[in-house]
């Protein structure tokens, strides 16, 4: 079984000197990427059906190494552009990877509206609680009192839950996972992929470089074990107390919902406008 | 669907003719964001676009509008966002990202007066070097000037032909005054208008070089999903489209998106005369002024002064060479525009710059024949 989950699917991945990547040692994009690479496996979804759209940030460099059709777009934007494409031609199967501070923030207006809208996406988002590739600058995600190269004195926001921010919007299929817990995000991501409608997968990650140095949480492997310690299933956060639950999250799938998606809705107005 | 556009007579408003030109050219999907002057655009996509299998989307802002109209062009489905100058302004990022990737798309600016809120929704002509340097960095674009209801079927048609063509965004500004006068038009049959198809790649999937540079400078384009699976980014890119900083590659792609507009002069700068072959004073202008314009050259002609007009219908690129010959040949020439004085400017750059003077209403007020009249009067 281990081997199994860590092979690395070599025939999704460009091999044409697009390695090294940028990420840091012991990044957990990484492991988003094999993860998300065998679900598409375990899919059997064909390259040239793929589509892998980003936003701007560590995470945003993801597509470049994958084998699909692919897009780099502009800073929070990556949904749009999605939008777009799974409108123009349905067919695709349209996947969007992006960070908490690309989703969330700058791009936290189009994020709402995707799920509301429930068009049949899937948005990966790798939550790092920091803005990384930028120089540790706090995101929506960072926790209250946390420091970041922009809250020296220590961080005066709270933070929101993506998870729950799109299961509020709307979306169809909300889950979330860490990059500790890779066989549950395999399965979550394999979920949220054959889903029919919006799909929100927030995975909780390690920023070690630019989050991990500043609030002394160690090395990636303790943080990765930090994950294993905080990640509970919604089961067992049910019979926890607020006290008991502190700085824990639900892991698992914790939205799953079936509602006409945006297309076939939009395949009901054509029929509609056609017979006029 | 294929009867409306068939020949006929009709009465349309400019935005109206925008919708017609767009669907005659081939456009089947639109994104957009509510906001007057612009959204009788939006509304008729909204109804005529489902009923021929195309796709209408209002989304969360204009940010988004020009998002999805990238991603459905990079599909292979022509696309249209339409807007005014607050929205405009927010499109102004991912309209720089349609020209990196060299992602053919239509904008229309139904210009109103600026800056920020501004003149809900008083006719204006503030946008143009907007239009032209709005979004950061160097890159060549198309900018196209409406004047009549007319011209917006046309122009439109064109929009898309030159975007297809030569794979760059292209703005059509419009006015106020042009989106809302109503005026008859006869739509050309179907099959007498052109339609250009942007090139798509000829060789097998893994011969395809996304960003090959050729005798045009234009790449072939291949369509999302088509098997030629590549990577598109706004980064600047080398030739197989991925990231570089080497400099010998930075430069050849900046150069290469300058040259194949340089190239294409001949076609993508258009303009009109009138009365230009003995004129001895003449109007330059563009957009809806260029129809008081006329109306004062005539009335400049049947009082025995020799004036003329030059409607510059391609405002970016500068159509040098048109307006050089109008300035050689002139004693004065006028640029009257609804703004402190835009275009005038590049006039000015052209040649012989103490022959040109500028008139100008920055009062949210169309300038009239009799303005432009009384100005010739002066020359």
């Amino acid at each position: 079984m281990t081997e199994k989950i860590s092979r690395v699917r070599h025939e999704y991945l460009r091999h044409d000197k697009k390695f090294p990547h940028v990420w840091c040692p012991g990044c957990g994009n990484g492991i988003v990427l094999g993860s998300l690479i065998r679900a598409i496996d375990k899919l059997s979804l064909e390259k040239d059906e793929l589509v892998l759209a980003s936003g701007i940030g560590c995470a945003g460099r993801m597509p470049a190494y994958v084998d699909f059709n692919t897009l780099h777009t502009t800073h929070g934007r990556a949904l749009t552009f999605a939008t777009g494409i799974k409108l123009a031609k349905p067919e695709l199967t349209v996947l969007c990877v992006m960070g908490d501070g690309d989703a969330t923030a700058i791009g936290g207006n189009h994020f709402i509206h995707a799920a509301r809208r429930n068009l049949n996406l899937t948005a990966i988002i790798i939550n790092n609680q920091i803005y990384g590739m930028t120089g540790g600058q706090y995101s929506p995600t960072t926790p209250y009192g946390a420091n970041a190269s922009t809250a020296v004195y220590g961080h005066i926001e709270h933070a929101f839950s993506i998870a729950e921010l799109a299961i509020t919007a709307g979306a169809a299929f909300v889950a979330r996972g860490t990059v500790y817990h890779v066989r549950m995000l395999d399965t979550l991501l394999a979920k949220g992929i054959a889903k029919r409608g919006f799909s929100v997968i927030e995975i909780m990650s390690n920023c070690h470089t630019q989050y991990g140095r500043r609030n002394n949480m160690g090395d990636p492997v303790t943080m990765m074990q930090w994950f294993k310690d905080h990640g509970v299933s919604e089961q067992k956060a049910k019979k926890m107390s607020d006290e008991e639950m502190g700085e824990k999250f639900t892991i698992g799938v914790l939205a799953d919902k079936d509602m006409p998606n945006y297309m076939e809705e939009y395949r009901r107005i054509q029929e509609q406008a056609q017979l006029k | 669907m294929e009867n409306e556009l068939t020949h006929e007579k009709r009465v349309l408003q400019g935005n109206e003719a925008i919708v017609e030109g767009a669907l005659a050219a081939g456009c089947r999907f639109y994104a957009g964001y509510p906001i007057t002057p612009a959204s009788e655009i939006a509304e008729l996509m909204s109804i005529k676009l489902p009923a021929i299998g195309g796709t209408f989307i209002q989304m969360e802002d204009e940010i988004a509008s020009m998002g999805a109209i990238i991603g459905a062009s990079l599909a292979g489905v022509k696309s249209l966002t339409a807007t005014s100058g607050p929205g405009f302004s927010l499109m102004q990022e991912n309209l720089g990202f349609a020209c990196i990737a060299e992602v053919p798309c239509v904008l229309v600016n139904v210009m109103r007066g600026g800056p920020s809120t501004g003149l809900p929704t008083s006719p204006a002509q503030g946008d143009v070097m907007q239009a032209r340097w709005g979004t950061h960095g160097d890159h060549p674009i198309i900018v196209l000037a409406a004047s009549s209801v007319k011209d917006c079927f046309e122009i439109t048609v064109q929009a898309f032909n030159l975007s297809e063509k030569y794979r760059i965004p292209v703005i059509v500004l419009s006015d106020e005054v042009v989106a809302h006068t109503r005026e008859t038009i006869v739509l050309p049959k179907l099959e007498k208008i052109e339609v250009v198809e942007r090139i798509r790649p000829s060789v097998p999937p893994e011969w395809y070089i996304p960003y090959e540079d050729n005798s045009r400078g234009v790449p072939a384009m291949a369509n999302m999903g088509s098997g030629y699976r590549h990577h598109v980014t706004g980064l600047v890119h080398d030739p197989k489209g991925f990231p570089t900083q080497r400099p010998d590659e930075v430069d050849a792609f900046i150069r290469r998106q300058y040259r194949k507009i340089t190239n294409g002069f001949y076609e993508i700068q258009m303009s009109k005369t009138l009365m230009m072959e003995d004129a001895e004073i003449a109007v330059i202008a563009y957009g809806s002024v260029s129809r008081s314009a006329l109306h004062a050259i005539k009335s400049a002609r049947s009082n025995g002064i020799k004036a003329g007009l030059l409607q510059l219908i391609t405002l970016f690129p500068f159509h040098k060479k048109a307006v050089d010959a109008v300035l050689r040949q002139c004693r004065s020439v006028l640029v009257p525009e609804m703004n402190m004085g835009q275009l005038v400017r590049e006039v000015k750059r052209v040649n012989l710059s103490s022959k040109v003077f500028k008139y100008n209403r920055v009062d949210g007020q169309f300038i009239t024949p009799d303005e432009i009249y009384d100005q010739l009067l002066r020359m």
